[in-house]
């Protein structure tokens, strides 16, 4: 966990200040909505179909169980008692009134939590791998270094008008968990030759419309430097990123339009120019933010406890630990994935009282420590092997012991048409569905690894062009549509998914996802192929057939 | 189902109302005949012409502390005169959430 000094609570507090002052203005008629609109994104709030909704920041995807417990309070107090996980590693809530938003605010701030630069065309909350700090064969923690890029960007003017909203993700594993190659700036923590930190940099990955796996623009900054680069990579982005037509301000526009050779060229002289503008990092701020860092006293446990070894006799909580439980950097603990994809449940979503009981969990198998994931689940990343079993029972009661993590039926998916009003068409029912259509375990285990993602419009939310089987809402002549893409994936290999031909309608879409899987499971050559490989070595004309023979 | 926010000419395909959001809770609302608000889709002033749902817009917008994001949209008239949604999205604005939630204590 990062402990937060008084520069952090005196900010944000005066932040609330400012935002009650500006909330009061604006009911009273002294502010405009034009005046406030702008006000409000810097704060989180957005309007959508019912009501505001409030998107607070979890900044690289840690929460303290204190924390937790504030995010239910909001949830019960100011909201309907639950609250959606985001792709982004952030909480939204539907329901929230303007009125009691600064309360919201003033509650979260006691706890150190914000809702800053969670919207707007600003530097938006560094994301980073749910299991850093944690993962075994990690570089380093890549949490140190968000944190660094979080604390000079909070706020920092030049950030706070970009041309559009960007977004920067960190990994510091060979496996990519923070789908660095999907945003704004990937930083890829490594070591070079002589053992020194440093990062390659991507730029210009992106979804959306115009959707563009990010390029290497350098493939070794050293830590010392990474925020005179990144700064860099933005000021070019200010200068010559378009304001003029929203659909092309993104980054990944400007490196595609003059090509990542020249965008390098052009950031390579502006680093230059830039000079010694006192960003470069000295080891002793480095460690200073390292330090503020607290990681748990682990005690010296056997890699196999008795525990473990009779609870494995159980199929159910095999069945569960195979899919949910993942290896730790340190002998005899575990990283636990908690399921927020029960079978009919909307992804993401989390009740006051599961949050609640999550916190409690943390304190008493977890170090009190809570991670989010993108893939809109929960983790708890210090849990000792021999309370595996004890914490599964509990899971359950809670209903967050869906054995399904990283299966079919671990659906990414936006909020879509329900809620939002930039949707063309609901993404959770689809997802419900495919949810009771792949219900039985066994048949689940038996696909395997399977990654779908729903977004109900082409802003991509739901991140459908990099799902092993993409799912993007469109409206036809006022009804419901869906394109489908498979072989897309977000990880360290990630791309974009190929359209398998004309869009379906709403009430045929889960009948294809389960076309499409049946004829995976005709079509691979082994039961350990997955999906996405089984596309890569066929491509996509035996699922289009599957699919189209009879439509 | 386009986006109201994407909504540029005012072009009618049948009789539409104007729908909004209270600025103070966020809650849906429509803009009646006696120029004032209700949460009821049945007070709705239905309009036809795209002059009417022009002059409808234009009062329902100049009441910036009252309302945000007003736009216009599309109503079916039942036979008696009971308005219903005319879309998927005035629908879940008006009905609420088309999806099952998790159980939320009372």
């Amino acid at each position: 966990m990062y402990a937060y000094d008084e520069l952090d609570r005196t900010l944000i507090n005066e932040r609330v200040s400012e935002f009650r002052d500006q909330v009061k203005r604006r009911l009273s008629g002294e502010l405009t909505e034009d005046e406030f609109k702008m006000l409000r994104l810097q704060n989180g709030v957005y309007l959508q179909l019912h009501a505001y909704m409030f998107r607070v920041a979890i900044p690289y995807g840690t929460l303290s169980s204190k924390q937790l417990r504030a995010l239910a309070r909001i949830a019960r107090r100011y909201d309907r008692g639950y609250g959606h996980f985001t792709t982004r590693q952030n909480i939204q809530f539907n329901w929230i009134k303007l009125a009691e938003l600064p309360d919201a605010l003033a509650d979260l701030a006691e706890v150190g939590i914000h809702a800053m630069q969670t919207s707007g065309n600003n530097m938006r909350n560094v994301t980073s791998d749910q299991w850093a700090g944690v993962a075994p064969g990690e570089v380093e923690d890549p949490r140190i270094w968000s944190e660094i890029l979080r604390q000079h960007t909070t706020l920092h003017p030049e950030f706070s008008f970009l041309p559009r909203k960007f977004k920067i993700a960190i990994t510091a594993s060979e496996h990519d968990r923070a789908a660095i190659k999907i945003h704004d700036i990937g930083l890829r923590l490594l070591k070079n030759a002589d053992g020194e930190t440093g990062f390659e940099v991507l730029v210009g990955g992106g979804l959306g419309r115009t959707p563009f796996i990010g390029k290497t623009i350098k493939p070794f900054v050293h830590g010392r430097d990474i925020l005179s680069y990144v700064e860099a990579i933005l000021r070019v982005y200010n200068q010559y990123g378009r304001r003029d037509n929203i659909y092309k301000a993104r980054i990944k526009i400007l490196v595609h339009e003059l090509g990542i050779e020249k965008f390098s060229r052009e950031v390579e002289e502006e680093w230059k120019l830039m000079g010694d503008v006192g960003l470069t990092l000295d080891h002793s701020v480095v460690e200073e933010v390292r330090s503020r860092f607290s990681y748990p006293a682990y005690e010296k446990l056997p890699h196999m406890p008795d525990e473990l070894k009779q609870a494995a006799h159980d199929p159910l909580f095999e069945r569960w630990r195979k899919n949910s439980v993942f290896p730790h950097k340190v002998q005899g603990y575990s990283i636990v994935t908690l399921s927020l994809k029960p079978v009919g449940g909307p992804p993401g979503d989390a009740t006051a009282d599961q949050m609640d009981a999550v916190a409690d969990l943390a304190d008493k198998y977890s170090f009190g420590e809570i991670r989010v994931g993108h893939e809109q689940n929960l983790c708890l990343p210090h849990v000792a092997k021999r309370d595996l079993p004890l914490l599964w029972k509990a899971l359950d009661r809670i209903g967050l012991a869906t054995p399904n993590v990283n299966l079919v039926t671990d659906i990414i998916a936006c909020p879509g048409l329900d809620y939002c009003s930039l949707a063309n068409a609901r993404s959770i029912p689809i997802a419900q569905e495919l949810t009771r259509r792949f219900a039985n375990h066994d048949t689940a285990d038996l696909i395997g690894r399977l990654h779908i993602n729903i977004s109900g419009c082409i802003n991509a939310c739901g991140h459908h062009h990099v799902g092993h089987i993409g799912i993007l809402g469109v409206e036809k002549n006022g009804e419901e549509f869906y394109q489908i893409t498979i072989g897309g994936r977000a990880d360290e290999g990630a791309q974009m998914g190929t359209l398998i031909g004309p869009a379906i309608p709403y009430a045929e879409v889960a009948d294809v996802i389960e076309d499409i899987v049946e004829a995976y499971l005709a079509l691979r050559d082994r039961p350990e192929e997955l999906f996405v490989d089984t596309v890569k070595r066929l491509g996509v004309e035996p699922f289009k057939e599957r699919v189209y023979a009879t439509r | 189902m386009t986006s109201p926010l994407e909504q540029k000419k005012i072009k009618l395909t049948g009789p539409s109302m104007v729908t909004a959001n209270r600025t103070w809770d966020g809650v849906v609302i429509y803009r009646t005949a006696q120029q004032g608000w209700s949460a009821n889709l049945a007070d709705a002033a239905v309009v036809r012409t795209s002059d009417e749902a022009r002059a409808l817009l234009a009062e329902s917008i100049a009441d910036d502390v009252g309302a945000i994001g007003a736009y216009i949209a599309p109503v079916d008239v039942k036979d008696g005169g009971k308005i219903a949604p005319g879309n998927l999205r005035e629908h879940i604005r008006s009905e609420g959430l088309t999806i099952d939630l998790l159980p939320v204590p009372a």
